[in-house]
């Protein structure tokens, strides 16, 4: 303003009103912006939402009398429904969840890395292109469609080849999960293999490496923090997975002894018994505590995972 | 050739068992990618093959007969369009915005980064946690009930991640000088976002939200206790059954229900929900992938 002011003299005369947009257009960006920021911070509200209305169903039941976390914890007693002596402890099913994840990082990590490998260094046009687009299908199928195939096809060739007398149990589950978690691997995976600088590339195959030896002696150990991430995220899935594991699984509740036990998850148990439980008794509150539990598991896992990115990121 | 008098060049043993190495190397990657998709291909197939008997353009619009042992899955269809537009008309907005914000307003501090943080961890929540919380705070707290309005609500929170990843690498890929150029000509940063940024970030949009409703169809437990139910009488090929508060049935939850509360169900039913659940969200993903590589081709800069 002050520098028109100046100059004013030189141009007197010519003065033309410097044109000025209308008030309510500068009124009404500026409520645009503020809308615009408000749905920036929404993400953090929605966590926190989360977090607060599934504890707030949930911490009630803290202070019962016949509740004790310890043996929430500790407990593999699940007797929610008890007339004599209601028992609360999910160390069964956190068992549950653990072995059927368990059984599912150890096919789908070696698969989907291989695979990230095979897609990232070994092949190239329209054979990747194929491969990422078919892997992004396979990304997109719903769970509930995995549960059904867990339930009809996978069950019937396990019975088939194992002589198990169920179809449904730690087999089935964790394979089905390890094809669910698969294309994140791969993923992930790709593009930390792809974040690699290519003069590493060009370092060791100008020193005579074959590429298997420069997947092996360079990238593995270049894309290390990627490639783990990845398989966080893997397992981030197969903890939270819900209805491919209800329905592939089998009902039992107890810890498995071997991979052809029926067992049952932290997200099916949820899924199966929260229909049942009357709203605020005790049985339905455990079941968000459980919710609350699975929330913590999958918060740390993902932040873990994060940070692991993150740092290569500022490399 | 002078391969043989040059040592130089020379295959040695070793030279040769590289190569070799390297083949198996590539064979056994090869596979492995392949074993990731062949048994995929098997089992669509053999669940095409089973549901083939039911699979005709009338078992989309027909209703389910005789305690759902029978018949079509039109009300499930309907169901799931209802809710995922409905999810889609409250997570595109706010998701597109919250895009808007980190990719134009915020600056690299650390309120940001626990807003990506959030975002990462929105994404990572369990579908079921998911449920609790919209039982928790949209049937129970905002008193909805069990309702259409409560379960499309739970699917636009869940879903909303996927739409503000896909809408930040889109703003993202508008060169930085297009920006320059209008703030240079004198436009504010919201002119410059709605005339310049917006536009050429169009397709990269349209697919985040084309991914949103597959990811909507397919999801079951976020809806299982906020608004679907097992069965609600609808007539044959009717648009609007649903009033907004009412329950609704799903595609989803209607092959979960099928699989495995039904008693006696026709064996090709239930093969032939999951081939049209299946199908449906397949197909708009494929949407999605080929808007996403016209409109790549298409790209000036």
């Amino acid at each position: 303003m002050n520098a028109t002011t100046k100059i004013e003299p030189a141009t007197a005369g010519l003065r033309v009103p410097r044109s000025r947009r209308p008030a309510w257009a500068v009124f009404g960006e500026r409520a645009f912006e503020v809308l615009i920021h408000l749905c920036g911070f929404s993400a953090i509200i929605f966590v926190l939402g989360i977090f607060f209305f599934v504890s707030k169903e949930a911490f009630p039941v803290l202070g019962k009398a016949g509740f004790h976390l310890s043996q929430f914890l500790f407990s593999d007693q699940w007797y929610p429904t008890s007339e004599v002596q209601k028992r609360y402890g999910v160390l069964a099913m956190i068992a549950g969840t653990f072995s059927v994840t368990g059984l599912a990082m150890v096919i789908a990590v070696p698969f989907g890395l291989g695979a990230a490998i095979y897609l990232s260094e070994f092949c190239g046009g329209k054979r990747r292109e194929t491969l990422k687009i078919v892997i992004e299908l396979l990304a997109a199928i719903p769970s509930v469609v995995w549960g059904f195939i867990g339930l009809t096809v996978m069950s019937r060739l396990i019975v088939k080849f194992t002589g198990a007398p169920v179809g449904v149990n730690v087999l089935n589950g964790g394979l089905i999960l390890a094809l669910m978690s698969v294309p994140i691997i791969v993923s992930i995976g790709e593009d930390a293999l792809k974040a690699v600088p290519d003069s590493f590339r060009e370092a060791a195959i100008a020193l005579g490496a074959t590429r298997w030896q420069l997947v092996w002696r360079v990238l593995l150990p270049a894309a290390r923090n990627g490639l783990l991430a990845a398989v966080l995220l893997g397992v981030a899935r197969g903890v939270g997975e819900t209805m491919a594991v209800l329905m592939a699984t089998g009902h039992a509740v107890h810890i498995p002894h071997s991979i052809l036990d029926s067992v049952r998850t932290l997200t099916a148990n949820i899924a199966a018994e929260l229909g049942e439980a009357s709203a605020g008794s005790d049985h339905y509150r455990v079941l968000f505590l459980t919710g609350v539990l699975l929330f913590a598991l999958t918060f740390a896992v993902n932040l873990t995972a994060d940070l692991i990115i993150r740092g290569i990121r500022k490399k | 050739m002078s391969a043989a008098t040059n040592p130089l060049f020379t295959e040695t043993p070793q030279a040769r068992r590289k190569l070799r190495q390297e083949a198996l190397a590539k064979w056994i990657f090869a596979s492995m990618a392949g074993l990731m998709i062949i048994p995929l291909l098997l089992i669509i197939g053999y669940l095409v093959q089973r549901a083939w008997p039911s699979l005709s353009p009338g078992f989309l619009f027909d209703v389910p007969t005789h305690g759902m042992r029978d018949g079509g899955v039109w009300p499930a269809f309907v169901g799931t369009i209802y809710l995922v537009l409905l999810s889609l008309a409250v997570s595109a907005p706010i998701g597109i915005l919250a895009a808007v914000y980190l990719n134009e307003y915020a600056r690299d501090n650390w309120f940001n980064r626990i807003i990506n943080l959030a975002v990462i961890n929105l994404a990572g929540v369990p579908s079921i946690v998911h449920a609790l919380f919209g039982l928790g705070a949209f049937v129970y707290a905002a008193r909805f009930g069990c309702s259409i309005i409560s379960a499309s609500l739970t699917l636009a929170i869940m879903t909303l991640p996927v739409i503000i990843a896909s809408t930040r690498e889109a703003l993202a890929s508008v060169p930085r000088s297009f920006r320059e150029a209008c703030w240079n000509v004198g436009a504010t940063r919201w002119q410059t976002i709605r005339a310049v940024v917006l536009p050429n970030a169009i397709s990269g949009i349209l697919t985040g939200i084309i991914l949103q409703v597959s990811r909507a169809a397919g999801e079951t437990a976020p809806i299982m206790f906020t608004g679907a139910v097992f069965f609600k009488a609808v007539h044959k090929g009717d648009l609007f059954p649903y009033a907004l508060h009412d329950q609704c049935m799903a595609l989803s939850m209607h092959l979960f229900t099928l699989a495995t509360q039904v008693p006696d169900v026709k064996e090709s039913i239930p093969f032939a929900t999951a081939v049209v659940l299946m199908g449906s969200v397949l197909l708009v993903n494929a949407a999605a992938i080929s808007l996403r590589a016209y409109l790549r081709a298409r790209k000036k800069w």
